[in-house]
């Protein structure tokens, strides 16, 4: 029977609390909080209602059939996270944690975020719970992923731009820990992914098996049975954590991580934790794989996706890679964007470029596969914010 | 006795209070840092914490981070800061060293490997950031078999059932951090330090030193008279950083001697 983490975080030899002191009790009465909440059937039932009346779920699986018929083979379906209230799956949990922070009743919330959906979801819900709102982002991101700055900052959220270390999503984590660590009697970390200290890589991943569950039954509904395996991109990996853990007891459902493998796992460049074979090291508040040097000093990361730019990866990811339960692999930028283009072509569907990993592999290993075969990929969000990305890669100028 | 007991025991005798002055290894190049540690010495200095450079550093404040990037920039590793106090040891025996910074690079050598390696160049303590009790307990088993003190952090807001649990573990002294935020922040506040000490000296015998924030002389000679030591460290790197290199080490000296200056001072 799989059940993990332990009391102490601690999915077989990766998590835990690894967090200055001065955080070590802020996190304590979190998992405390949390503890006694996941259980309320007040908690849950205002969860369930923001998830069904605000974000609009369930989010729909949807036949990319004319995308299947192209590529030949298996059969691609797609989970619509990229239809919910900001577009992305991001704001599953960051609805989860605002009705923590109001029970704790913190009036100031804090975020990290890379590609920026994150950073909207929290922006969108201290909005909508009237709560003071800090989202820290790498500088190079805030370049890169503009358009999602502006709407943070419509949403009333102060963005604050890093611009040290790599100026990308691990310096903002690291910002963000610092202002968390300055103001943790009034603050509350929305942390963005299943990864960081205990509790956060199991209460994120709670707060995201929404997906998951909702698929397990729409999943027969649709095809009268489960798909032959789940695709997800992998970066700390929350989306691909909240569809791959209800189906970690269910047989015969492949389960597969797709990292970003940037200019190539060979290259050195790219963001790929697990398919490359990093060492186990701790970042953040977790051990986990870890991109680092022989020094045990973080390296900086590449991929053409803002979201999957971290030198980390979440802590059950590295125990159901060593569990073999399920596989990781990566796909460069160039594979990303061909995806990308697939998708908009063949579908109408823009995705963003963190989903696109995962819908590409899906497209790689789709025509290897017999046509009565189902890959069921978690979509989970949309692509409208690297408009400018693209266009710079296609070098059009907006 | 260990280095750390020594010094603490001889202080005590003295009626004196220990200054523990921190620069990171190799900042703003590798080869000041062991001329720099002996000026502390002779500016006063009582135990030294020498900063570990890590990529991520996040509890520390723009300085410090500034500090270990430049120690970066120079390729300055924990092989290397070990090397280091190995030259530093050739012509101090006596100085207590404390190696300060976060877990990552410790694992990335092994902890036995390291403190086979640390305790045999000289080092005293071993201080991890964001090693907490909860996942210390395998990792400092290799130090304690090498006759490492782990030097723990307590925190404004560490309850009374933490107090206890880290009393257990500590050896050395412990490093009370004065106030919720990164190293290099200024508003240090001596009422909050001094109701907190009481619940501190409760459950730890080990001499406490007080840190974080402490920016002058009079600030420190104040904290001194409630704690058994004073850390001093961003002020420190902030001399560094705005000083010539050829006067980095005269001006170090100088703050460093006009704080010892104050502690002593009637």
């Amino acid at each position: 029977m799989y059940n993990y983490p332990d009391s102490g975080g601690h999915f077989g030899p990766y998590g835990g609390i690894y967090m200055a002191e001065t955080l070590m009790p802020a996190v304590d009465e979190l998992r405390r909080q949390y503890e006694h909440f996941r259980d309320d059937p007040e908690f849950k039932a205002e969860f369930a209602y923001e998830l069904k009346h605000y974000v609009g779920r369930p989010s729909p699986i949807y036949h990319a059939k004319r995308l299947s018929e192209q590529f030949g083979g298996a059969q691609i379906y797609l989970k619509r996270e990229d239809l919910n209230h900001t577009g992305a799956h991001k704001i599953n949990n960051a609805i989860g944690q605002a009705l923590l922070a109001k029970r704790m009743g913190k009036k100031r919330v804090i975020a990290e975020t890379g590609a920026g959906m994150h950073g909207v979801a929290t922006a969108t819900v201290a909005a909508r719970f009237g709560m003071e709102c800090v989202v820290y982002m790498g500088a190079e991101d805030v370049q890169r992923q503009a358009p999602n700055v502006f709407r943070m900052k419509l949403l009333g959220a102060t963005v604050v731009p890093v611009e040290s270390g790599s100026r990308t999503l691990k310096d903002a984590c690291n910002e963000a820990i610092r202002d968390w660590v300055t103001n943790v009697e009034t603050t509350f970390y929305i942390f963005g992914t299943a990864a960081g200290p205990h509790p956060y890589p199991m209460l994120v991943r709670d707060f995201q098996c929404v997906i998951g569950n909702e698929a397990k039954v729409q999943m027969p509904e649709l095809i009268g049975r489960q798909p032959d395996a789940v695709i997800a991109c992998v970066g700390g990996g929350s989306n691909a954590i909240g569809i791959f853990h209800p189906y970690i007891d269910v047989e015969g459902v492949r389960l597969i991580g797709v990292e970003a493998g940037g200019h190539g796992i060979g290259s050195g460049q790219h963001a790929a934790p697990l398919t490359g074979n990093a060492k186990v090291g701790v970042l953040h508040g977790n051990k986990v794989y870890l991109m680092q040097d022989e020094n045990g000093q973080i390296v900086e990361t590449h991929s053409i996706s803002a979201g999957l730019d971290y030198p980390g990866v979440g802590p059950e990811h590295c125990l159901l890679k060593d569990l073999h339960r399920a596989e990781y692999v990566a796909i460069d930028d160039d594979e990303a964007i061909a995806a990308f283009d697939a998708l908009c072509r063949f579908e109408g569907i823009i995705p963003a470029l963190e989903s696109s990993h995962a819908l590409a592999h899906a497209l790689k290993i789709a025509p290897t596969m017999a046509k009565d075969k189902v890959l069921l990929v978690n979509l989970s969000g949309r692509g409208d914010k690297d408009m400018n990305t693209v266009a710079r890669i296609k070098g059009i100028t907006l | 006795m260990s280095r750390i007991q020594a010094v603490f025991e001889k202080l005590k005798a003295q009626q004196r209070k220990a200054l523990i002055p921190f620069i990171t290894a190799g900042d703003p190049d590798p080869q000041l840092t062991v001329p720099l540690l002996h000026a502390l010495v002779e500016a006063g200095a009582d135990v030294l914490e020498l900063g570990v450079p890590f990529s991520d550093p996040m509890a520390d404040g723009p300085t410090i981070q500034r500090a270990s990037e430049r120690a970066l920039k120079h390729g300055v590793s924990l092989r290397g800061v070990l090397d280091m106090v190995a030259e530093f040891r050739q012509q101090d025996a006596t100085t207590p060293v404390v190696l300060m910074g976060y877990g990552n690079p410790i694992e990335a050598m092994g902890w036995e490997a390291f403190a086979q390696r640390a305790a045999a160049v000289g080092v005293d303590g071993v201080l991890t950031v964001d090693f907490p009790p909860e996942e210390s307990h395998e990792a400092f088993g290799h130090l304690e078999t090498h006759g490492l003190d782990p030097i723990f952090l307590l925190a404004p807001t560490t309850v009374d059932a933490r107090i206890a649990e880290v009393a257990k573990l500590a050896r050395g002294y412990v490093y009370y951090v004065s106030l919720k935020g990164v190293t290099g922040a200024g508003h240090l506040d001596l009422s909050a330090i001094e109701q907190k000490l009481p619940a501190l000296r409760k459950h730890i015998s080990l001499p406490i030193g007080v840190g974080f924030g402490i920016r002058d002389a009079e600030t420190a000679r104040r904290v001194a008279d409630l704690a058994d030591a004073v850390v001093i460290g961003s002020r420190i790197v902030q001399e560094i950083e705005q000083s010539p290199r050829e006067r980095v080490v005269d001006n170090v000296k100088q703050f460093v001697a006009g704080v010892r200056a104050a502690l002593d001072k009637k």
